[in-house]
């Protein structure tokens, strides 16, 4: 059991331990809690109900867990289609926590939280820190986004459940971030993998050399990120960077990470019940294969999940990790099976920037939305051709239409973007259909 | 007593001023005055024209976005205090400047200032009375 000592969880919450469970006792488990959480929705949620009755399905239907695959799928638009609290399965007075994130209408999917919800998300967040090597000792600097967004309060609740010391940061303000992580010996980091690029960039032009500091470990999330940029973190900073994986519909934060072997990111499956299906047909495919990860919450009381289409596409790596647990794990995340844009952590959808645009002129003008990285950011340019009706030959009248734009669109989008007036005519058009999307971000 | 001023939506980037210059140039359109307002990223290039409904015509046609506004000119004399006394006698009326730009006259003893008001009307009349010489379109494309 050198696994247990190396990731020193036997010092650590004892939530850990399902880390390593037997395989058979962990499918058992499996079942058990599917079936319950079927159960569960099928009583508390109407349109889950009304989905198993249109395909003729019981929860006692599931008597294996391969019936899995017989249950109807969720996505994002059942959120949306069902906000504010349509698929609550706990009336309000068992919920403790709202957070919400943006969706593609500019209206938030909403999910919730009972008390028991909390304390899974904060046992599963206990065992990615522990798997990535920290303990009660470290001191952990959370800069994800605090408040909505899920990233920063579960990060938060994890670290000091492990016992750790938590400096909450929340984003932004990059020197004040290199002086705390500097002046409190902060031994990790919890941020989007771009944030600490330009945290890495920052500290060189602040003159602190990062190598030098307390900081041994990033947990980078929220964003996908490639392997080159793993490793130019970890020369940079000479950090350990690992992957944590989550989404809010899920619980958040925490619903896999990596150990530090650095093959694949385990899934709690004991709470979380990975599948990967083919995002075209939805049919499940077999372990290896790339396709969609679909998620089913095993232990989630507010809003029980069932089969839900993350449009993150991976594989379930076949075999058994070297680190001893027994979990399944997932390959890194590298792509999406829609059009949904992460930028610095948050969800953007080019439909968000069209109702934005819409909501100002009442027409749409054309536009096109421009990635770039720079200093290690993620910057998105929405520029926007002017049109007559738009064009006035003030100087002032435009700079309040330029302003109104940039207004709209930080409100639907949530995160500061660049808005640029353009000639007409002047955007690329390709064969009649817009290329709205040019992404010009690397490594 | 109006002029008609035609202004284009440029980009702030070298050569986006040459297209729409060559394009009235082909076709002989004939620019009498020019400003050029502008910001970091992009300005608003006005002109007065010899013909300003062809040149909105042209431009439009090859994509530009132009927009043809009144505006009003006064012809002062070209010394110290030639503005100060058009402007002056707007003063106290609360009638605003939208923006305005100069030139000098051909025959060079005159200067003619071009001014965008929201409410010509209200302007013209404070001028008129002022005994301020504006400028009609044909004149002012003949000066």
């Amino acid at each position: 059991m050198n696994s247990i000592l190396e990731t020193g969880v036997t010092d650590c919450h004892p939530a850990s331990l399902p880390d390593y469970v037997p395989v058979s006792e962990l499918r058992d488990l499996q079942l058990s809690r599917l079936q319950s959480v079927v159960t569960r929705a099928w009583r508390q949620v109407k349109l889950f109900r009304s989905r198993m009755d249109e395909r003729g399905l019981a929860p006692e239907d599931i008597r294996l867990l391969e019936d899995i695959a017989k249950l109807p799928f969720t996505q994002k638009s059942d959120l949306r289609d069902t906000y504010p609290f349509g698929l609550f399965a706990s009336p309000m007075k068992d919920v403790v926590r709202l957070h919400a994130s943006s969706g593609t209408t500019g209206k938030p999917i909403v999910v919730a939280y009972t008390k028991e919800d909390v304390e899974v998300w904060t046992s599963v967040v206990v065992r990615c820190l522990a798997g990535c090597g920290l303990n009660r000792g470290d001191i952990v600097q959370v800069a994800y986004g605090y408040g909505l967004f899920t990233g920063g309060l579960g990060a938060h609740y994890g670290a000091e459940g492990l016992g750790a010391a938590v400096v909450p940061t929340s984003g932004g303000n990059a020197d004040r971030q290199i002086m705390l992580m500097k002046d409190f010996g902060v031994t990790a980091m919890c941020c989007t993998p771009t944030y600490f690029l330009h945290l890495i960039e920052r500290a060189a032009e602040l003159g602190v050399e990062m190598k030098e500091l307390s900081l041994r470990a990033g947990v980078f999330g929220a964003e996908p990120w490639s392997e080159s940029l793993r490793q130019h973190i970890e020369r940079a900073s000479g950090i350990e960077a690992f992957d944590i994986y989550g989404l809010s519909e899920i619980i958040g934060p925490g619903v896999g990470c990596e150990c530090r072997r650095h093959q694949g990111l385990h899934i709690f499956e004991d709470h979380f019940y990975p599948e990967i299906v083919d995002p075209a047909t939805g049919t499940p495919l077999p372990d290896g294969d790339e396709g969609e990860l679909v998620l089913t919450t095993l232990s989630k009381q507010a809003i029980p999940m069932i089969r839900y289409r993350t449009r993150d596409i991976t594989a379930l790596l076949p075999g058994r990790c070297d680190c001893g647990r027994t979990l399944r794990r997932i390959g890194r995340i590298g792509r999406r099976s829609d059009d949904m844009l992460i930028i610095r952590g948050v969800n953007v959808f080019p439909s968000q920037v069209e109702s934005a645009l819409l909501e100002i002129e009442g027409v749409l003008p054309h536009y096109q939305i421009l990635l770039t990285r720079q200093q290690g950011l993620d910057q998105m340019e929405v520029q926007i051709e002017v049109t007559p009706q738009m064009f006035n030959d003030k100087i002032g009248a435009l700079q309040r239409l330029h302003e109104r734009l940039q207004g709209a669109l930080d409100h639907v989008l949530g995160i500061r973007v660049r808005v640029a007036l353009v000639e007409a005519h002047s955007l690329e058009r390709s064969e009649g259909k817009a290329k709205r999307v040019i992404d010009r971000r690397t490594l | 007593m109006k002029i008609q001023q035609i202004s284009l939506f440029v980009e702030n980037k070298p050569g986006h001023i040459a297209a729409p210059a060559r394009l009235l140039a082909q076709e002989g359109v004939d620019i009498r005055a020019l400003y050029l307002a502008d910001t970091q990223q992009y300005g608003i290039l006005r002109m007065i024209v010899s013909d300003c409904q062809k040149a909105a015509g042209i431009l439009e046609a090859h994509g530009f976005v132009a927009k043809v506004t009144e505006v009003l000119a006064v012809e002062v004399a070209d010394h110290p205090g030639g503005l100060a006394d058009v402007v002056g006698a707007l003063e106290g009326t609360g009638i605003n400047i939208e923006y305005m730009y100069a030139f000098p006259c051909r025959r060079g003893e005159e200067a003619i200032l071009i001014f965008r008001f929201a409410d010509p009307d209200a302007a013209i009349a404070h001028m008129e009375t002022a005994g301020i010489n504006l400028l009609e379109s044909n004149e002012l494309l003949n000066l």
